[in-house]
């Protein structure tokens, strides 16, 4: 498959999930419980991305020694908590990264 | 000013201060899509076509580590099954539109366009032409996003390799998520979704790991929000 033509799937996909229910849906064809189980959607997918980029080297394989990415996460998470803040998470989190790999 | 341009204006208003976090969100996808070996024009191909950036930087994760179409295609579906959330609660307020209404405040409900939308249609209810917010705000979102996306393309170019900038992504994703850090059950999903895609990377075929992943987490919510009372 091309790129351009993933690209366009993907862009489908999207837009299908988008509109699915607003074309669809009958009113309260989710139920409350599926509504709940749906809202751990982010917390079920995005750590599958965050937990490999930061355990894993270039290899694939875990690394937990010598890994600056594992203390800069944890700063980037304490911030986070503490400030509910997304640009706040995200830059002290690249400004921890630099410090470790720059400086010491 | 007529009513529809009152309530896209409205819209516009709403959504303003989230865009503070879309801006940098917006450079960094541009910046790794280059440093990724992406064109200029794919990369705005992107942001105009899929315009989702969760989306995107799975797109460009994935990608980059040679994943197959299929598993790219049915990842981006994961991650947009948020999307079908947000329609189940707008729905009622747009059942009364035509189809080719619904098709363009489809392309628009991005997350932070629903998060102020929902608020104005529930209180609104009445207001037949409620539906101009939505596509206010999410045109909001959209401007800011394809500006962005260029000025990361043009940063990319410049922008050292050096800087690792690639650990941006999984801090993007993390910045998303800190506000379940406090409640029990997600953190519980979120050690066990992370778990089983670091350690199941080598093993997990077609680089399957993050949809695998993602549906172990959610067997876990299905089954602890069943025993463990949700504290609202």
């Amino acid at each position: 498959m091309s790129n351009l033509a993933l690209i366009i799937y993907c862009g489908l996909i999207t837009f299908l999930t988008r509109f699915s229910m607003i074309a669809l849906l009958k009113k309260e064809m989710f139920n409350d419980r599926i509504r709940e189980v749906l809202s751990y959607v982010p917390s079920a997918i995005f750590p599958a991305i965050i937990f490999p980029a930061i355990f894993l080297n270039n290899s694939g394989f875990i690394q937990l020694d010598d890994n600056p990415k594992i203390l800069a996460s944890i700063i980037a998470m304490i911030i986070g908590v503490f400030s509910k803040n997304v640009l706040a998470t995200i830059f002290s989190g690249l400004f921890s990264y630099w410090t470790i790999i720059f400086i010491f | 000013m007529n009513n529809k341009s009152k309530n896209f204006f409205k819209g516009i208003k709403d959504t303003s201060p989230l865009m503070i976090p879309v801006v940098p969100f917006g450079i960094i996808f541009g910046v790794l899509a280059i440093d990724l070996g992406l064109t200029p024009l794919t990369t705005i191909a992107m942001s105009v076509i899929i315009f989702g950036g969760a989306s995107q930087i799975i797109f460009l994760q994935l990608f980059s580590a040679g994943a197959s179409s299929f598993v790219i295609l049915s990842s981006v579906g994961a991650v947009n099954s948020r999307h079908l959330l947000y329609g189940t609660v707008l729905s009622e307020h747009l059942s009364d539109l035509n189809l080719t209404w619904k098709i363009i405040v489809s392309y628009f409900l991005v997350d932070q366009a629903f998060a102020v939308s929902n608020n104005h249609f529930k209180k609104n209810k009445k207001d037949k032409d409620k539906y101009f917010h939505l596509i206010g705000g999410g045109l909001n979102c959209w401007t800011i996003w394809q500006i962005t996306t260029i000025i990361g393309i043009y940063l990319g170019s410049i922008i050292p390799e050096k800087l690792g900038l690639t650990f941006a992504i999984p801090l993007t994703f993390l910045a998303l998520l800190v506000n379940d850090f406090r409640k029990f059950i997600n953190v519980i999903v979120i050690i066990v979704s992370g778990s089983v895609a670091t350690l199941g990377y080598q093993i997990i075929p077609y680089k399957a790991y993050v949809i695998v992943a993602a549906f172990v987490g959610l067997f876990v919510a299905f089954i602890l929000t069943k025993f463990v009372k949700k504290k609202l």
